[in-house]
């Protein structure tokens, strides 16, 4: 239906130009999503503008570590491209209240997707959506799989099977049992903190009572992963202090490294990079038969610039990005992204189909610092980069780093203050 | 002549030093350039070793030609930095020719003026100027980063070159007066030849960060036409994964062209001074 | 003799008249003055306004102006989606919350030990190089020249993966080198360390800025008449004392310039932090300078929302220390300086 409204509108005020009106509408998407620049011009491109003859589509993806602050001056000044790629929480949401992200109220295809899908590009009280939801990561581990038949390993499935593999690599010696730096901080926090955390705090039902005000961080759930995370330490490689998160993929891509705690979105890459079989393992949990919970992370979302000359251009784009054509495409061609959409994708990869197959088995939960809590000064997440990092490396003990990142969160957070 | 001047043994040391200090210099753009002719592996396997036929790879090279129109982004690159050099010098010299030369009401004043810009960080008015360039239409043209980095330089350029046009002889431009010659003409027929050197200064000071910066690119000029180098390299930084052979490629390559403007400046700064027409 | 005066000590009235007739028609007009007395006092000063205008419009409509724009948020706050007036609340925020000035201070302390690493290293080095290089019987002197000014050129994502690649455990260049010559224990994951990370990263700055003193000095060394050094040598003056006791006075202003621009590069510095140790300048802050603090403030960080309000008041901040280390040098050095004309 739309198309053709568009189309009918586009004829009509393209009376002139009778062969070339195909090309009138030209929608640019902004993304920090570098990575990906091979797959929208190949794959994802082609096969929206097959359908919709109209319609062009540019990917222009700016450096990651500027794109918030790029979007955020083009966005102020009026030159931003008509699609938006949307961080999670926050960011958006800060977009969306200064009039710059459109609301997608009246997206039909919006239904695709669950509430949970939907509650990172959402207000606080749900009543608006801004971004169709693309794809979120899941936390676990990645291990050479090579390297722990040369071992004898199994997969380890509690804490204790856990730190017994760590101890025997490491007695081998011919592996560095884990790879991880603290170098860029925010693997600690991201691929440590938050990925063995939810089956300390009980995944949602902590995250939850967290931003009620209910628990804190000084409570045991959330001061017992530091804990873990100190003994670490002793299986990262020779100066973990300064090896960077590049360091840490090439060590295990090659092959120098046995475990790598990972997120889901490194499996495209690994897959090019290493030439040994990989698997991959969730977060062991403290007991055999607990409840297991993981991180299954709402990371990306896509939007409309509210001031585009092409709105129906561009819904047409948002609505096709909710499809499952898309979610197809998208979830096979970049295994370790997972789909949102309601209807479940097919996956090929086999890392990719582990990683997925946890959400049957487990509680699913997003990053506990994520919503709300990161909203003030000090910044919760930023936070709780120093303090993985802190623990560590052992300059501070869980309950000093707990007391101190609850007195943060209490300085400005009104639940969390009595 | 002298024999301290010429003595083998101090030229011995002399030599020693400079060459020491040029293997630190260059020993990191060694391992850059070793490194961007070897394919992934080798270059953390081994990052010391030269590339052999087993690790000899130039798919970094290849990448960057695939990904983008890297002989468009090298002219961008060099029409942005040339003609911002150029207006710099230019600008700034009659400036600092202006405050250097004579007494006026206001002289100080508008000296500390010119060079508050070296003291704020040209970034943080990011928004404002993006707006006046939207508002001028300049947005994606190579203006609008030529005028930008004109206004970043000029403070850095009237404050240097004030300082050496102080030391330019009064005695030759009273003679030029003498002559009959017009303010302009002892400006750019005397004054101008002999800061040469430092001018070349200017410019080497100003060509660099010009070059390197990704900021403005990407947000004036994010166009496919109007892409920098730099810009055009910074599709192979990733959220998560960097194609570090592109990247050493990409920046290798863009090692040349400035020191090849580098070179020419620098032969500029020599000859103006040794030639010495009038000292 | 400070500061030369501008006046032609020796012009002859008769030649000041000639001179006069030269004048540009327009700006007698516009004086509508006789221009014959104190010729180069009062001369139609057109050519001062044609001299600055393309430099001072550019630079204010360019520079200026979306600065001060911008620089004028410090004195606003948002407050439920309104930029409301708040005075010097912000700066008060920033000196006296400790969530701010902890950090503000940590930034201001490593800001100055930045700058200090690079008066120490960075200059002297520069002028040793330039006074070797400038030695007038030198071999291949353009040649070292090129080679040491290179790491001036390259851009920061390369120098920070070139040093990042040499100084890491991992990889094993520097271990090993070190280990070549038997001081493999000297060696520590320096970048990771909260002690050594900063030094580090100023050793690294240093390197890739040496070019930039040396350029300057190596100017203004061969600036210098051969006739005032052959003089010394009559005088016996030669060798290092020729150095000390007449290259050195002779430079002394362009070592202020390289001071300050020293000073000034450093308090605006944070590409080479930004691009090595990430926004939150790790490990646990040991590296963050003023403009890692602004720049991770201003524009926001990964969840960390950006502020243009606090972070133009520390651009403020930034500005007055820099502008008071400015003056300084402007009213209490360079015009007690003995400048030369040559």
């Amino acid at each position: 239906m739309k198309r053709k409204t568009l189309k009918a509108v586009l004829t009509a005020t393209t009376l002139t130009a009778t062969a070339s009106w195909a090309d009138d509408v030209t929608l640019t998407i902004e993304s920090w999503r570098n990575d990906d620049l091979t797959l929208w011009q190949d794959k994802i491109i082609p096969a929206f503008e097959a359908k919709h003859p109209g319609i062009r589509v540019k990917f222009t993806p700016s450096a990651p570590p500027e794109y918030n602050a790029v979007l955020n001056s083009k966005l102020d000044a009026g030159s931003a491209g008509d699609l938006i790629t949307c961080r999670p929480f926050d960011a958006s949401l800060a977009l969306f209240q200064a009039g710059h992200l459109a609301d997608l109220g009246d997206l039909d295809a919006m239904s695709n997707f669950s509430d949970v899908a939907k509650s990172a590009w959402q207000t606080d009280d749900g009543s608006s959506s801004f971004c169709v939801p693309m794809a979120s990561v899941i936390h676990g581990f990645i291990y050479n799989a090579d390297a722990f038949a040369e071992l004898g390993i199994e997969v380890p499935k509690t804490e204790a099977d856990f730190f017994a593999a760590l101890e025997k690599i490491s007695e081998d010696g011919s592996y560095i049992p884990m790879a991880m730096g603290t170098n860029d901080q925010w693997e600690a926090a991201t691929m440590g903190y938050n990925n063995i955390g939810p089956n300390y705090w009980k995944g949602e039902n902590g995250r939850r009572a967290l931003i009620a005000g209910e628990q804190k961080l000084t409570d045991e759930a959330w001061t017992a992963p530091y804990a873990t995370l100190a003994k670490w330490s002793p299986y990262l490689g020779d100066g973990y202090e300064a090896q960077t998160y590049p360091d840490s993929q090439n060590l295990f891509t090659l092959g120098r490294a046995a475990i790598y705690p990972a997120g889901s979105w490194e499996i495209s890459g690994f897959n090019t990079l290493a030439d040994f079989k990989m698997g991959a393992f969730k977060p062991p949990v403290q007991n055999a038969g607990d409840t297991c919970y993981i991180s299954d992370h709402t990371d990306i979302g896509i939007g409309m610039n509210a001031s585009t000359d092409n709105p129906e251009a561009a819904k047409a784009f948002l609505t096709w990005v909710a499809s499952p054509e898309f979610a197809a495409i998208f979830g096979n061609a970049l295994p370790g992204f997972f789909p949102l959409s309601k209807e479940p994708v097919e996956l090929e990869d086999p890392l990719a189909k582990e990683f997925v197959s946890w959400r049957g088995e487990c509680e699913s939960t997003i990053r506990s610092t994520y919503q709300i809590l990161s909203r003030g000064t000090p910044n919760l997440e930023n936070e709780t980069w120093g303090a993985s990092v802190a623990a560590i490396k052992g300059t501070a003990s869980p309950e000093e780093l707990g007391t101190k990142l609850q007195d943060g969160l209490a300085s400005w957070y009104a639940p969390q203050q009595n | 002549m002298n024999k301290a001047r010429s003595n083998p043994l101090n030229t011995y040391a002399m030599h020693g030093a400079l060459i020491l200090y040029t293997l630190i210099a260059l020993f990191p753009v060694f391992v850059i350039l070793i490194n961007s002719f070897k394919s992934r592996k080798a270059i953390f396997r081994e990052p010391l070793a030269l590339p052999d036929a087993e690790s000899f790879s130039m798919i970094g090279y290849q990448t960057v030609m695939k990904q983008g129109d890297f002989f468009l982004y090298f002219q961008n690159s060099l029409i942005v930095t040339v003609a911002s050099l150029a207006l710099v010098l230019l600008f700034g010299a009659m400036a600092a020719y202006a405050l250097s030369e004579y007494r006026f009401r206001g002289n100080t004043l508008m000296g500390l003026y010119l060079a508050l810009g070296i003291m704020i960080p040209i970034r943080i008015g990011t928004v404002a100027i993006l707006e006046m360039m939207v508002a001028s239409g300049l947005v994606n043209t190579l203006w609008a980063l030529i005028l930008v980095y004109t206004a970043q330089g000029l403070p850095l350029a009237v404050f240097i070159l004030s300082e050496f046009m102080k030391q330019v002889s009064d005695d030759l431009k009273n003679a030029g007066r003498i002559d009959g010659l017009s303010e302009y003409t002892i400006f750019f027929r005397l004054v101008l030849p002999l800061v040469r050197p430092a001018m070349a200064t200017v410019a080497v000071f100003n060509m660099i960060p010009i070059w390197n910066d990704l900021w403005f690119p990407l947000i004036l000029a994010p166009a496919e036409e109007t892409k920098t180098l730099t810009l055009g390299s910074q599709v192979f930084i990733g959220q998560f994964v960097t194609d570090w052979n592109a990247v050493l490629s990409a920046l290798s390559m863009a090692i040349l062209p400035v020191l090849i403007l580098y070179v020419i400046f620098s032969r500029q700064l020599i000859r103006g001074i040794t030639s010495g027409a009038v000292k | 003799m400070s500061r030369p005066l501008q006046t032609g000590k020796a012009i002859h009235a008769n030649d000041v008249s000639a001179f006069a007739q030269d004048i540009n028609e327009a700006s007698r007009l516009e004086t509508g003055k006789s221009v014959q007395k104190h010729a180069s006092r009062r001369r139609p000063r057109l050519h001062i306004a044609v001299f600055l205008a393309p430099a001072v419009l550019i630079y204010t409509a360019v520079m200026i102006f979306p600065l001060a724009n911008t620089l004028r948020l410090a004195l606003y706050s948002r407050i439920d989606q309104e930029r409301v007036f708040t005075g010097l609340a912000n700066f008060q925020t920033l000196f006296f919350d400790p969530i701010w000035s902890e950090q503000f201070w940590n930034a201001l302390g490593n800001n100055f030990w930045f700058f200090l690493v690079h008066m120490l290293v960075q200059n002297p080095i520069g002028i040793a190089l330039a006074a070797i290089l400038s030695h007038p019987r030198l071999r291949f002197a353009a040649l070292y020249r090129s080679a040491i000014f290179i790491p001036t050129i390259l851009s920061f994502v390369i120098v920070g993966f070139a040093w990042k690649l040499i100084l890491s455990p991992i990889w094993g260049i520097a271990p090993s080198m070190l280990d070549a010559v038997g001081l493999k224990s000297l060696f520590a994951p320096w970048l990771g360390k909260e002690e050594y990370a900063l030094t580090t990263l100023a050793l690294i700055s240093v390197w890739q800025f040496i070019g930039i003193p040396m350029m300057l000095i190596y100017a203004a060394l061969l600036s210098i008449p051969e006739e005032i050094l052959e003089a010394g040598e009559v005088d016996g003056i030669t060798g290092m004392g020729a150095f000390w006791k007449i290259k050195l006075p002779l430079i002394l202003p362009s070592i202020g310039i390289i001071s300050i621009l020293t000073f000034v590069g450093n308090f605006n510095a944070f590409d080479l932090i930004y691009a090595s140790q990430g926004a939150l300048a790790g490990p646990d802050f040991s590296t963050d300078i003023l403009g890692t603090f602004m720049y991770r403030t201003f524009f926001g960080f990964q969840l960390q929302l950006g502020d243009p309000h606090m972070g133009s008041a520390i651009a403020g901040a930034m500005f007055a220390i820099i502008l008071l280390g400015v003056c300084i040098y402007l009213f209490g050095v360079q015009t007690r300086m003995r400048r030369y004309q040559l």
